[in-house]
């Protein structure tokens, strides 16, 4: 027993912890602090009430469009309504199953996989046979479902389709064109620059375009390409050149000596980058990386330009109907509450991967 | 058995590097010049100069960390050209210290030592793991094993990155500066173990200040200014008797 030391715990005072001291820390520490938090109360006190009446107390949810005209408050009916339309576009009616189906295969697969440790040999073949069925799925035309032209394709399973793939091939690409960018072989190194400053001197609207109007032409005749595959491979184009430029910040940012320890190994190229400059620079980019990833999420949206029917223009659709024209509010905050849920879910992921990746304080 | 002055002289023949009128410029700038350089297998080698002297460029050059322009430099009986294909056959067999350690810091302790028997010499995992705990146990840290670099401290830093090279059982050992970011009470730590390894036979060249550690392990010591090898001898005679105005100034600096 080495009890030198008298040990009494004493208690922190009062107005330093519990809810007090918590009040007292983040609401009121300091008269600008004060000054802001009474005024954010005010405008709250003024506003919630006031949205709270409107969205959920003199709301209507399952009525007609023309009732809706007679009532105060907001008109959800424009969204219960619409749903189908709204969710599946100008998929078959009767067939809007499948691409149901197919979105919670993704959905489950997605969530399941989250945790990058089961991440395995089998759970890639998983993918694969899931990939496949979604495919099927969507397209049909195998195991007796009726074929499905992929013109019809719409509403969200589009833009998780344009989404998911974009993100997906966008990356790897990215990554790729930055480590092309460093490389040492200057056509190489042209070619990754060029096709760089290329695609991020135009805006996506314009790839957009070129995809669906200007490629076409340039194709021989009889030989088509499909809509949906065009813009897909506009929108992976495009996110891959800003993806690359944020990668190579994060080579830049690694310490040279990094590179030269893998080298004095003996390493191959690839292996040093895989095995030791790859999990850093890609570590310090992630919040960057997100940031894009969640644009082109976002900017999937402007597949509108070139006549998709993405799940923003399906609800555009709706609000031209004359019944429904004038409830638009409720209808976008619909479709903005879908975007929110999935950039939301996408930067929580980033979060999550970030503190697992963490490791204790540098050398 | 210490011969002076230059290597030829030794009974053992083939040397594993030679450096033969090598010249290095960065751009306009003369680095090295002339350096004519043998080192015998099991030879130590202490490099000592000024700052920016080229000390680190011309050990660099030996694994090509850094291009020569001119002149040859022969590893272990491979020519380092432009076009040398493997080059990394050529580095697995040297192993290299820095100053700042270099630890990988996203891996433990343990997977920065079984990295390069893994991927370059194609080792199965266990049996790394094995060679890599007794490296440990040789730079005396075995129970660090899995602690990232990050969480020890700068002295056991550098064991791990001697361990690390020694994973590799290299024929060479280049070492650049190791003590020189290290608090003094760690200094003796690290150069212990670099005399274990003198007296197992390695072949070293050290760049370092460390006048002691050259006094006890070096064959030859060499002092470097201005690009060029100024003055080569065994170390008692550098030191005590040091031939050239330039080397007399640098060692009244720094005795
Ligand atoms: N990448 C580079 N580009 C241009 N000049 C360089 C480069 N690296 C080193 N030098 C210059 O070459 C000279 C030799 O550098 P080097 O690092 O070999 O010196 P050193 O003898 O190791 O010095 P120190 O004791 O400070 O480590 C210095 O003048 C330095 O400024
Ligand atoms: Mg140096």
């Amino acid at each position: 027993m080495s009890v030198q030391v008298e040990n009494k715990a004493i208690k922190p005072p009062l107005t330093n912890i519990g809810v007090i001291g918590w009040i007292r820390h983040n609401l009121f520490n300091g008269y600008l602090n004060s000054l802001a938090t009474i005024l954010i109360f005010i405008l709250l006190i003024q506003l919630v009430p006031q949205f709270v009446q409107w969205a959920f107390i003199d709301s209507v949810w399952f009525t007609s469009g023309k009732e809706c005209h007679q009532v105060e408050g907001a008109c959800w009916s424009v969204v219960t309504q619409n749903i189908r339309f709204n969710i599946f576009g100008y998929y078959p009616y009767e067939h809007q199953w499948r691409p149901l189906v197919a979105m919670i295969i993704l959905v489950s697969m997605l969530i399941y996989s989250r945790d990058w440790k089961k991440w395995s040999r089998k759970l890639g073949y998983t993918w694969l046979v899931a990939l496949f069925s979604m495919g099927v799925l969507m397209k049909g035309g195998l195991f007796g479902l009726v074929s499905v032209e992929s013109t019809k394709w719409s509403g969200l399973p589009l833009t998780l389709l344009l989404s998911f793939f974009g993100i997906l091939a966008s990356y790897p690409l990215g990554v790729v064109l930055a480590l092309g960018r460093q490389s040492r072989l200057p056509i190489i190194k042209a070619f990754c620059v060029v096709y760089i400053e290329l695609i991020r001197g135009v805006p996506l609207i314009t790839l957009l375009f070129m995809s669906s109007v200007m490629f076409p032409l340039f194709l021989p005749e009889g030989v088509t390409i499909d809509k949906v595959l065009r813009a897909q491979t506009a929108i992976i184009l495009f996110t891959a050149a800003y993806i690359a430029e944020v990668v190579r910040g994060g080579l830049q940012a690694l310490d040279k000596g990094q590179y030269e320890a893998a080298e004095s190994l003996g390493l191959t190229y690839w292996q040093k980058m895989r095995l030791i400059i790859l999990p850093q620079a890609l570590k310090i980019v992630i919040p960057p990386t997100v940031g894009i990833l969640i644009s082109a999420f976002k900017d999937t949206s402007l597949v509108v330009i070139i006549a998709l029917y993405d799940i923003l223009n399906t609800t555009k659709s709706i609000l031209n109907v004359p019944e429904w024209t004038g409830f638009s509010t409720e209808a976008y905050l619909f479709v903005a509450a879908i975007y929110y849920f999935c950039c939301y879910s996408m930067s929580r992921y980033s979060k999550k991967i970030e503190k697992e990746l963490e490791y204790k304080a540098d050398t | 058995m210490k011969t002076t002055q230059s290597a030829e002289e030794k009974p053992n023949g083939q040397p594993i590097i030679e450096i033969i009128e090598m010249h290095k410029w960065y751009d306009e700038f003369h680095v090295l010049k002339d350096i004519n350089l043998q080192v015998q297998p099991q030879e130590k080698i202490v490099v000592c100069g000024p700052s920016g002297s080229g000390k680190s460029t011309m050990i660099r050059c030996i694994n090509r960390l850094e291009e020569h322009q001119r002149g040859k430099i022969i590893v272990n009986g491979t020519e380092l050209t432009r076009d040398l294909k493997n080059i990394e056959k050529v580095r697995a067999e040297v192993g290299m210290v820095f100053q700042h350690f270099n630890l990988f810091p996203h891996l433990t302790i343990l997977d920065n030592l079984t990295l390069g028997p893994i991927w370059v010499r194609k080792m199965p995992k266990k049996e790394a793991e094995e060679l890599a705990m007794h490296y440990l146990e040789i730079v005396r840290i075995p129970e660090q094993a899995n602690k990232y670099p990050g969480q020890v401290s700068g002295g056991q830093q550098q064991r791990v990155a001697i361990a690390r090279s020694l994973c590799m059982k290299p024929k060479i050992m280049l070492f650049d500066e190791p003590t020189s970011a290290l608090d003094p009470e760690m200094i003796k730590e690290v150069l212990d173990v670099m005399v274990d390894l003198a007296k197992e036979g390695m072949t070293m060249i050290v760049v370092t200040h460390e006048m002691g550690f050259a006094k006890t392990v070096a064959d030859r010591v060499i002092f470097m200014d201005f690009g060029e090898i100024v003055e080569e001898n065994e170390p008692n005679a550098f030191f005590d008797n040091p031939q050239h105005e330039r080397t007399q100034l640098f060692l009244s600096q720094i005795l």
